[in-house]
């Protein structure tokens, strides 16, 4: 083979793993990301029961209740819209009345979100992201707050 | 007086640095000896002044001097010693002083134990080195000052994060930044070489000990992470695709291409350019990954948008070193003439495809960490990508890459033979075939791909025993030639196989802990007994203990396995006041490889507690893995040809010796 027949061959086996790895991406891309919702998104955009999503806002103070085997059943609000969720398990040690959390999971059809997930926020400071914007976009966003948020960017 | 002393003693570093960035450039023009030779004096003294500067830091937090605002923020008076130490690091400005703690160390390194380089060559790569040190110094003079003073001094700190205060925190990310910065060496060489225009197999014989070094701590620093991650967490897991994660991940892939890739331009000649890319690329992606981690654009695209002066200034050095180097690269690297010819199937051709397949496997990471930030920065729509992403890209590439190892050691440079090697590999593709219906029998045809992936990490474990065995002549020889031919063999030999049978350890380790984990989720009450597996656990109730600045209650556990007491295991929850936070203490027992794990949930009023309770069978092969492939790193970093150096390039350069 001469040097440039090398170099064909070479390149033609680059373009070859690229090209299965641009499929393997977009197909991954299309079915295994998690849109992420704020409550009033999910009532607003209708979102069908079954979709799998993530969902944020803060704890409604007064909502959670503890049933038998660990179940656990609270509200998700953003201030505006409240959506009923049932999570079964151990939650995060963060998880408490009137903070942030990001439950991801499925709707059920008759509107309460079964999460598989629970996160809360990691220390005093930090507050989940999706949070924060879905707190802003209600108008339930304090500035004392932002600041907090702000350091928590260390 | 001390953080002053640090301070001014950083302010010095910078301005040898700045020294440091012309005066070598200058005097390999103008063949100035002197001006050459300075550049050895100058990395030496940069990384002592570093070194006095994160000193007076150190002393700063353990003499819990709360008129330091970082100190403040990130301290205890009554945390323990060890904590007040590696606080220094678990903040960001403290963390940034490592990083270029560590960069000038290597910067003198290369000073002190280059000796062998050529002048110019040694002289431009202390410049370059000395250019991303000034970029990071005034970095953390502009933007994060770890010696700021509050006008008031507070009489106690708020204490460092409690997730923090464990004994990862020492060791994780002095190994990570280690690998990280480690590779800015190869970095700096590929610079250094095309601003010469020259570059020859001793250019990759110069290169290669550094690079190795480098990857050895990335792999010890990402196995410590995980580690940590693992038992801190509280819910068994081990790696959660989470982009900090994967910004470690990133250049260890890259620089284990550059590794491999180093090892055809060394041998052969071949595969310049690309190697040059190569580390130029690598070292890219650790300060993409430090960009990543330090700007906060993680945490929020909108924070980073409305508080961007520490991002936006990392984000200017990413652009100013990724976008000059490719830069020089596209205008300069023509002018690199091509190495030697080698067939498709050949040594060669095996580690161009081990390059193709890692580097796709980067991308595939690349692109599943970038892709939802730049989602949320063009369209606003926020989308997580998690490891269903990466298990679909990652892993497909990930078995192609394992597939073909066994083949690549076994491959003659040149031109291989392929029928010759798989006779050779018949063995081992053998056992692992074995392996698969053994694992599928066992388990009842539960999953299809353990059984598979199983049988792969065996055949690339009998593989590397394989190459050992043939080079060796085992099984064909007298014992007394294998024996001679044992000795006889370069410890990068030794150390390819073992690196390669630490890799599979760990996937075995992965596909083991991920498939047959078990898991068991229980609100206990004091007597109560679960089982799960072939283990027992009996509760004997909560007690409270005060910890030096936390109190925590513990629970305690007798674990049983067959009707035998075999110890006692302690979870706990403890709680730190100064920050209002809670940490949980998951308790680990190993049996043989793999480990029961138990961690708390919220008590009951009644004294019952809730609980996660996990065997993970052969969990600690993912990290014993690691281990091994540090060992393998480590063989061949102390192979003879790399300790005595390389022999002198056949151009004599024109300026005399640097020493």
């Amino acid at each position: 083979m001469t040097r440039k027949q090398r170099r064909l061959v070479l390149i033609g086996a680059s373009l070859g793993v690229l090209a299965v790895a641009a499929a393997l991406v977009l197909s991954a891309l299309r079915d295994s990301i998690v849109f992420f919702n704020s409550p009033t998104d999910v009532v607003e955009k209708h979102q069908l029961p079954g979709t799998r999503l993530r969902i944020g806002g803060l704890v409604k103070p007064g909502s959670v209740q503890r049933g038998d085997n660990l179940l656990v059943r609270f509200a998700v609000t953003d201030g505006k819209t409240d959506i009923p969720v049932r999570y079964q398990g151990i939650v995060p040690d963060l998880f408490r009345e009137g903070q942030g959390v990001v439950a991801e999971g499925k709707i059920e059809p008759g509107g309460t979100f079964a999460a598989d997930t629970v996160l809360a926020k990691h220390d005093e400071r930090y507050m989940p992201r999706e949070v924060v914007d879905a707190l802003k976009q209600s108008g339930h966003w304090q500035e004392g707050e932002a600041k907090a948020s702000g350091s928590a960017v260390r | 007086m001390m953080p002053e002393l640090g301070h001014y003693a950083l302010v010095l570093a910078l301005a040898l640095g700045l020294v440091q960035s012309i005066a070598p450039v200058v005097g390999a023009r103008t063949h100035d000896a002197a001006l050459i030779r300075l550049a050895n004096s100058t990395a030496i003294m940069q990384f002592a002044f570093v070194a006095v500067s994160f000193a007076a830091l150190v002393i700063c937090y353990v003499t819990s001097d709360f008129s330091v605002a970082t100190v403040f923020e990130n301290s205890h008076s009554r945390m323990p010693l060890i904590y007040k130490f590696t606080s220094v690091w678990g903040n960001h400005e403290g963390s940034m002083l490592l990083w270029v703690l560590i960069l000038s160390l290597f910067g003198a390194m290369v000073a002190s134990f280059g000796g062998n380089l050529p002048a110019t060559l040694k002289a431009h790569v202390l410049a370059v080195q000395s250019w991303i040190a000034c970029a990071f110094y005034l970095f953390i003079l502009l933007t994060s000052n770890p010696f700021l003073r509050l006008p008031q001094t507070p009489a106690e700190g708020r204490d460092l994060n409690p997730i923090l205060q464990d004994i990862g925190l020492a060791i994780h990310p002095p190994l990570l930044y280690l690998g990280y910065v480690g590779f800015s060496i190869a970095f700096s060489f590929a610079i250094a070489a095309l601003i010469e225009g020259r570059i020859d197999a001793a250019w990759a014989r110069w290169v290669r000990p550094w690079t190795l070094m480098a990857w050895i701590f990335l792999t010890l620093g990402i196995a410590m992470g995980s580690y940590w991650a693992y038992y801190t967490l509280g819910w068994g897991g081990f790696w959660f695709w989470d982009p900090v994660e994967n910004a470690s991940l990133m250049p260890w892939l890259a620089g284990t291409a550059l590794l491999h890739s180093a090892v055809v331009m060394e041998k052969r000649n071949a595969l310049r350019v690309w190697t040059i890319l190569l580390a130029i690329l690598t070292f890219s992606l650790s300060l993409i990954g430090t960009f990543l981690v330090r700007s906060g654009v993680l945490t929020s695209v909108h924070a980073f948008a409305t508080d961007p002066t520490r991002g936006v200034f990392i984000l200017a050095i990413l652009v100013m070193f990724i976008g000059g180097s490719l830069a020089l690269f596209a205008s300069r690297a023509s002018a690199l003439k091509q190495g030697g010819l080698f067939a498709p199937i050949s040594r060669e051709g095996a580690l161009v495809f081990n390059n193709l397949f890692l580097t796709t496997a980067c991308l595939t990471v690349f692109v599943g960490t970038l892709y939802p930030l730049a989602l949320e920065a063009i369209t606003g729509e926020k989308i997580s990508v998690g490891a269903p992403f990466f298990n679909l890209t990652f892993g497909p590439l990930f078995v192609a890459l394992m597939l073909a190892m066994p083949f690549g050691p076994l491959l003659a440079w040149k031109r291989g033979d392929l029928l010759g090697v798989a006779q050779r590999l018949v063995a081992a593709s053998g056992i692992g075939a074995l392996v698969v219906a053994v694992v599928f029998a066992v388990e009842g045809g539960q999953s299809v791909l353990a059984p598979f992936g199983v049988g792969l990490a065996a055949f690339v474990m009998v593989g590397a025993l394989v190459d050992l065995t043939e080079r060796t002549g085992l099984f064909r020889l007298p014992l007394t030639t294998v024996r001679a031919r044992a000795s006889g063999l370069p410890r990068s030999a030794w150390g390819t196989a073992i690196a390669h049978f630490g890799i599979a350890l760990s996937m075995l380790g992965i596909i083991s802990a991920a498939t047959w984990g078990t898991e068991l989720i229980a609100v206990v009450k004091p007597g109560q007994t679960v089982s799960l597996s072939d283990y027992e656990l009996a509760f004997d109730g909560l007690i409270q203990r005060p910890g030096p600045n936390y109190s925590e209650v513990v629970a305690k556990f007798k674990v049983r396995s067959g009707g035998r007491t075999i110890g006692a295991v302690e979870p706990s929850k403890r709680s730190f006041s100064a920050r209002d936070m809670s940490t949980n203490e998951a308790a680990l027992m190993t049996r043989g490889a793999g480990q029961l794990y138990l961690s708390l949930g919220d008590a009951g009023n009644d004294g019952s507690v809730a609980i996660r309770f996990y065997y993970k069978p052969m969990v600690m092969l993912i990290w014993l893995g690691a281990v091994v492939m540090m060992l393998g790193g480590a063989l061949s970093l102390s192979d003879r040809r790399l300790r005595i150096g390389a022999p002198k390039p056949a151009a004599k350069s024109a300026l005399a010796p640097a020493e």
